[in-house]
């Protein structure tokens, strides 16, 4: 009965706390202890990382995002975020059509590799015609071709400690007081190694245009759409988010998007 | 194990003839807060999210080059200035000041919800996902703790469960509801059930069927979902419909519990104990829950 007593008590609490919620009827009160790096935010936060283990034990390694037909493509693959970049070292690989554009692949490899755009499309390809979805709700089917990453990573012999892909991109995404920000984001190893994770430079049957983040930009299947930078141009394999940007593990990320993208 | 639901040894008020009788079991009680509390959050932030892409689309994809638009809230330069509006089915109604823009008298900015009804109250996709995402498990799993709880404890069978008695009773119940004569019995009467019984049996499951429908990572567990639902954007939109339907059951519960005696009902849902009408209003015994 004394346990009874204390989870009514408990109600009250709740209950008072919900109604003076609802009696403000604003909601700024709830805006403190959001911000990033806060106590409720980082607890609030574990809900991401307990939806990343479950979907990872239910999806497992190589449940496939499903895929369309022909029909499907009705418009052209909207896209987002920067969509011509302003950024001297892209511009002038542009003017030359990518001839001097190089995929690196290092960090934690063991034979770091150099890759021209013949040499990665003269590797097997994967075309898929997928639904990309955005964080912020919205849908688009188009066909895309690429390599897929995991041949890159075999090529390049990922080391044991390895457990993050990080991309590093060409465009611009904010111009802060402390220099220019370049797009950059992660993924774990098992979406890197996903039958569907290819780095695309084909959309629609056709190359990649600018605006979709030519010459080569990451398919994460089973994520949003933040979770696949465009305008790559090195990937880096790491054990931590230690040293990338500000420790959250991509862009999005260090502005308060979850890591975890699938849902 | 908390069987006192069933106790109908009813405890005398003193002088008078009614009694108080143990209505709602710990589970009951304990379960109906946690999802009021869940609830308040997953709506302000799901507004939120909505804010991101103030549009609904029906199908796979969203139209950029087509039209499969049926509802968009926005904001428009008129001849009287910035005027928001919200387009349902192709018709267009001037919402200005709650949607489409809204904000302090002259301070007005274009957004979809207006600032007092999101969380945060300025625009911040990420972090009304991470409060989404927290109360939608903390929600999931109360709702299948009270499922398991109230199939032990027979709180399903006995008080939800619709029976043919029910349906006889339906139009009588639906005039004493018009008329606003309540009966306040240890039963729930028929639009009790179906209104309880449709929010947990149909709306709430139909909230995390449409919520998992979006995620692309579950699309990959349960492909079938979508073309079962109409398409990620359906689902979507079936998703925002849900929150439409458990917001008006929101308004119609507070106003039902106001008019049939909010002291009485906070006090069951609080503590469990109710007050019942005296036995002698129970004429026939057909009519008792009425």
């Amino acid at each position: 009965m004394a346990k009874f007593q204390i989870s009514r008590r408990k109600f009250l609490t709740s209950a008072s706390l919900g109604l003076s919620g609802i009696a403000l009827s604003g909601c700024d009160v709830f805006d403190s202890g959001l911000g990033i790096g806060g106590g409720l935010r980082s607890f609030l936060e574990n809900a991401n990382s307990l939806t990343w283990r479950a979907q990872r034990l239910l999806a497992g390694r190589d449940a496939l995002a499903p895929e369309f037909t022909e029909a499907d493509i009705r418009q052209p693959q909207r896209p987002n975020g920067v969509t011509a970049p302003d950024d001297d070292t892209y511009k002038g690989l542009l003017a030359n059509n990518f001839a001097d554009w190089r995929l690196e692949v290092s960090g934690l490899v063991e034979k770091p590799l150099s890759l021209t755009r013949e040499q990665l499309q003269n590797m097997p390809s994967r075309t898929q015609i997928t639904r990309h979805d955005c964080v912020e709700g919205w849908s688009c089917i188009a066909k895309w071709t690429g390599t897929p990453l995991s041949l890159v990573l075999d090529q390049a012999v990922v080391k044991p400690q390895a457990r993050y892909v990080m991309f590093h991109c060409l465009d611009t995404i904010e111009q802060s007081l402390s220099g220019d920000i370049k797009y950059y984001g992660t993924i774990d190893l098992i979406d890197a190694r996903h039958p569907q994770t290819i780095l695309a430079y084909g959309l629609n049957g056709k190359p990649l245009p600018v605006e979709n983040g030519a010459p080569l930009r990451v398919r994460v299947e089973r994520q949003l759409g933040y979770k696949m930078p465009k305008y790559i141009y090195k990937i880096e394999l790491v054990d931590s988010f230690a040293n990338v940007g500000g420790g959250r593990g991509g862009y999005w990320e260090d502005n308060g998007y979850d890591w975890y993208g699938g849902i | 194990m908390d069987t006192v639901a069933n106790n109908h040894s009813a405890v005398e008020a003193e002088g008078k003839d009614t009694t108080l009788i143990y209505r709602q079991s710990r589970w009951t009680r304990l379960t109906h807060w946690i999802w009021a509390f869940s609830l308040f959050f997953m709506l302000l932030s799901g507004l939120q999210i909505f804010n991101a892409r103030p549009q609904l689309y029906v199908g796979k994809q969203s139209g950029f080059e087509f039209n499969n638009t049926i509802l968009q809230i926005g904001a428009e330069n008129t001849a009287n200035g910035q005027r928001g509006f919200t387009e349902i089915f192709g018709h267009r109604f001037d919402t200005t000041g709650v949607l489409g823009w809204s904000g302090p008298p002259g301070q007005e900015t274009p957004r979809a919800f207006p600032s007092w009804a999101t969380i945060p109250s300025y625009y911040d996709l990420g972090t009304a996902r991470v409060v989404h995402f927290f109360f939608a498990w903390i929600l999931t799993t109360t709702l299948l703790i009270w499922l398991i709880a109230s199939l032990v404890n027979g709180h399903i069978r006995r008080d939800l469960a619709p029976r043919v008695s029910d349906l006889r009773k339906l139009p009588r119940d639906i005039v004493d509801h018009a008329k606003l004569k309540f009966h306040h019995t240890r039963e729930y009467n028929t639009l009790q059930k179906m209104a309880y019984g449709g929010v947990l049996f149909v709306l709430l499951p139909l909230m995390i069927v449409t919520g998992l429908a979006m995620s692309p990572s579950m699309n990959s567990v349960l492909p079938w979902l979508n073309e079962i639902l109409g398409g990620r954007q359906t689902a979507r939109t079936i998703h925002f419909t849900a929150m439409v339907l458990l917001v008006l059951f929101f308004v119609v519960h507070i106003l039902m519990i106001l008019a049939a005696g909010p002291i009485n009902e906070l006090r069951s849902i609080i503590t469990g104990w109710y007050r019942t009408d005296p036995p002698a209003k129970h004429v026939e015994p057909t009519e008792r829950s009425a």
